[in-house]
């Protein structure tokens, strides 16, 4: 029975001694460094012939697709997410909590270890040492010691000494000894949240065109995971540079629909992304609904014939048919926005004047020098400078068909005082989405103040030891100083040797 | 005048410094130290300058651009941080305020002749690999004061790992015997590496037209050399680096008098490489891993995914890891700690340069 116990305990000290090594622990670092190059150069999750054309490079056309196949089995595709890789993280864990669970006694003890006073000999064989004649008296010499650990916040103890010497001891900063400890946690704490976050988290992506609402994002085509409201996009926009083609803003109108009723409206940009029960929606990407921009050009000949067969558009979008906001300005200064569809005609009220939207260009510019719009930019996903063109009537003129530019006011006849601004020209660009749900997250970030003051703690601050020894001598009084640092003792010697320059000059002023 | 101007006349600055601070070595006479920290000191004022010339130009760029910005934001969006030139150029002067830091701490003039080649190389590779230099206004992505923390901090850390990299280096120099030992060949492959890269875009900056310069580093990476179209030449570069790294190791340890006039001991060198790493490991820990998620998080949704950027920096974060842990607990000393340092460095160089150099040019040109 015994035997068998011991046994058994000799299995358990040795896989708890494998597991606390610092050889495990350097094995682990190596082992993770160099097969995590291996994913940044396979591209993860690719398609596979990518990573074919890749491996041919190295390995020639023929082998490339066995290498290949031979990869994939190694999990060399989702490198990340591989049994193998995950067994090292797991390893990397168990190691660093046994690691510090062996260590963490032997350090709260030297924590805890009262500190006693020293014999001068013992003294003076610490790291730091050094010896001052000081012309004072005893006592003088103790009071200002006294004086300057008080104001350096050093909590010190003082004895008397047999010879009629003093001794004044004191430690500082002896946590800072556990800041290595609170580095693993944070890390540990890191993993906890990843995987909270892998549980019961999900991360998908949602289309949504101008004007359309979901109540779903999806992980896949296929997969829909149900959001629990409705989310409408109002409208998106890219804003530009001043005549750059740098964008400056990426943004979407989105909008939270909650048992038919409104509750958070909010403009979203990259950087920052709109929040709501633990679902976040994050400004990712922006495109123009498909087809859509095929069905326009940019009429510069009013006999274009396509100009006159424009076509419905948004038929798979049922809620949401393009809009051009149009605003007309009357002389009195007075403003009325219009919603039109295209071919729609608007009168403007007492003058006679229709106009019929005929046309579009998602990238119309106007020429630089003359001041006259130029040929129109052709993008087939993109919306630059958004144009339309409106035919105009007007009694007793031809019908002419002239190009308003977003965002500019223009005089609709030159007699005329009304203006027409086309506003945007809604419905017809989708927003891109990142749709994600992570309720780890909050744990990282505690995990990741933690690391950060544990590791300032760790590195910047120090478990500084001191012995003073004031002993008489002829008119004068012999200090020994004997001191110890776990790190910077550079720092500490020079913070000693100030503290005896600050001492020297108070006495010698009182003198 | 232009904060670029201002930038090339400390560059200037610095390279003169550097030259002098390598005849302070040879001549050893305190007037010429002097000299040279004195230039270094010029260069560093001048570059602070072309620092903040930069810093008011893209904040009025800002301004102009975003009139309803308030100002504290307004001056955070307009630090210089936001491309490869930028960058670089912050980290130059990171290295340079560490290594007067370390001179005047250390009363150690010589150490000036290990970091000011450093500092010369980073300023030869902005010029030679034909970066934009044109102030470039900042799309959304960039737009977040997590990134602008991560940039910064990690670029400090950067800096004290470029010094730890300088310091461990010199250190394996110091503590070689025989030009056989293993270390000492890994060092002549290091050093013979670095030298050669920037060699083969000298040529092919020379080789290129002004225009082709600015494309430098997406188009023409080693075309001039190792993947010239001509055969002959690419194996000729080869020989030639071959011949180059022979050279080094050969009369690489001719370096170890000089560093032996400089009283620079094996001992000053091991303490100054770990005080960096322990300088720069929290901050890269802190600005590189911890920002960089957190900006990831605000914009993508995602704090951690795996690129080969962010897989790159863990990378790094495990060699740094594994010099603290082994220097401390695993008693490890001397050369196998030094040669962590030095690979370290080279992780970093990787996760700043090489994946986007290396990485991203295997999976384009492959498509």
């Amino acid at each position: 029975m015994k035997e068998k116990e011991r046994e058994k305990r000799d299995i358990f000290e040795q896989i708890w001694k494998f597991f606390a090594s610092v050889k495990l622990a350097i094995f682990v670092f190596i082992i993770l460094a160099v097969s995590s190059i291996i994913g940044t150069i396979v591209e993860q999750q690719a398609a596979p012939e990518k990573n074919i054309a890749l491996l041919a490079k190295f390995f020639g056309d023929e082998v490339a697709p066995t290498v290949y196949n031979i990869f994939v089995k190694l999990g060399f595709m989702d490198m990340y997410r591989s049994w193998w890789y995950t067994s090292f993280l797991v390893l990397f864990c168990i190691n660093l909590i046994v690691c510090s669970l062996e260590r963490l006694p032997k350090t709260w003890q030297f924590i805890n270890r009262p500190l006693k006073p020293m014999p001068d000999s013992a003294l003076r064989s610490l790291p730091i040492k050094k010896e001052y004649s000081l012309k004072a008296t005893l006592n003088g010499a103790r009071d200002a010691f006294v004086k300057i650990l008080n104001e350096k916040r050093y909590r010190f103890q003082m004895v008397s000494n047999d010879d009629g010497s003093i001794q004044l001891f004191s430690q500082k900063g002896k946590y800072a000894r556990l800041g290595a400890y609170f580095v693993h946690i944070s890390i540990i704490m890191i993993f906890i949240g990843a995987i909270i976050g892998a549980r019961f988290g999900f991360s998908g992506y949602l289309n949504l065109p101008e004007g359309g609402s979901s109540s779903f994002a999806y992980k896949s085509p296929t997969e829909k995971i149900p959001l629990g409201f409705t989310i409408k996009c109002n409208w998106y926009n890219t804003e530009y540079y001043k005549d750059t083609m740098t964008p400056k803003e990426f943004q979407s109108e989105l909008v939270i629909i909650e048992d038919g009723r409104e509750v958070m409206k909010k403009v979203i940009e990259v950087n920052d992304p709109l929040v709501y029960k633990g679902i976040t929606f994050y400004q990712s990407s922006y495109g123009v609904l498909r087809g859509v921009l095929d069905e326009f050009t940019a009429p510069r000949d009013p006999n274009d014939q396509r100009m006159n067969t424009l076509k419905p558009i948004f038929s798979k979008f049922p809620n949401s048919y393009g809009r051009f906001i149009i605003k007309v300005i009357t002389p009195d200064g007075q403003s009325h926005t219009l919603w039109l569809k295209r071919g729609d005609t608007f009168e403007i009220p007492g003058t006679g004047i229709r106009g019929t939207i005929v046309g579009f260009s998602p990238a119309l510019d106007r020429d630089r020098r003359t001041g006259e719009l130029g040929t129109s930019i052709y993008f087939k996903d993109t919306i630059v400078n958004p144009a339309v063109a409106i035919e105009i009537s007007a009694p007793g003129r031809d019908k002419f068909i002239a190009w308003f530019l977003r965002g500019e006011r223009v005089l609709i006849l030159p007699e005329m005082d009304h203006e027409i601004e086309f506003v945007d020209f809604r419905g017809i660009e989708y927003t891109g989405l990142q749709v994600a749900k992570d309720p780890g997250v909050w744990l990282i970030y505690v995990a990741c103040i933690i690391m950060g003051v544990a590791l300032y703690v760790t590195f910047f601050i120090s478990h500084k030891k001191i012995w003073i020894n004031i002993a008489s001598a002829k008119n004068s009084v012999r200090v020994t100083i004997g001191g110890t640092s776990n790190r910077n003792r550079l720092g500490f010697e020079r913070e000693i040797e100030g503290m005896i320059s600050k001492i020297k000059d108070s006495l010698e002023g009182r003198t | 005048m232009s904060s670029i101007t201002f930038f090339d006349l400390s560059a200037g600055a610095y390279i003169i410094a550097m030259i002098i601070y390598i005849i302070y070595i040879v001549v050893r006479k305190n007037t010429v130290g002097i000299i040279a920290t004195t230039f270094t000191i010029a260069g560093f004022i001048t570059q602070t300058i072309a620092f903040t010339i930069r810093w008011i130009n893209s904040f009025n760029y800002w301004v102009a651009n975003n009139p309803n910005s308030g100002l504290i934001e307004s001056i955070l969006r307009g630090a210089p941080l936001r491309n490869l030139f930028e960058s670089l150029v912050f980290f130059v002067w990171c290295l340079i305020l560490f290594h007067l830091i370390i001179e005047f701490r250390y009363k150690n003039r010589s150490l000036g002749a290990l970091v000011t080649p450093i500092a010369a190389l980073v300023i030869l590779f902005i010029d030679v690999s034909g970066t934009n230099k044109e102030l470039q206004p900042l799309i959304p992505a960039l737009q977040s004061n997590w990134l602008l923390f991560h940039v910064f901090l990690a670029f400090i850390g950067y800096a004290a790992f470029g010094i730890s990299f300088a310091t461990a280096a010199a250190y394996i120099v110091m503590i070689t015997e025989k030009r056989s030992e293993k270390t000492y060949i890994f060092w002549s492959i290091i050093m013979g590496f670095f030298l050669i890269i920037l060699i083969a875009m000298g040529i092919d900056y020379l080789s290129l037209s002004a225009a082709q310069r600015e494309h430098l580093i997406e188009n023409y990476f080693l075309k001039a050399t190792f993947r010239n179209e001509s055969q002959s030449i690419a194996l000729l570069s080869w020989i030639g680096s071959g011949v180059i790294m022979f050279l080094i190791w050969r009369f690489g340890l001719g370096l170890k008098r000089i560093f032996n006039v400089l009283q620079l001991t094996p001992q000053i060198l091991d303490d100054i490489t770990y005080k960096s790493i322990a300088v720069g490991f929290p901050l890269f820990t802190l600005g590189g891993l911890i920002m960089g998620a957190i900006w990831a998080n605000s914009a993508w949704g995602r704090y951690w995914s795996w690129d080969p950027k962010e897989t790159w920096s863990l990378i790094t974060w495990f060699v740094y890891a594994l010099y603290l842990h082994a220097r401390f607990v695993g008693g490890w000393r001397g050369r196998r700690v030094a040669i962590l340092a030095v690979v370290g460095f080279i992780a970093v160089i990787f996760t700043y340069l090489g994946v986007n150099l290396v990485l991203s040019g295997l999976h384009s040109y492959g498509s």
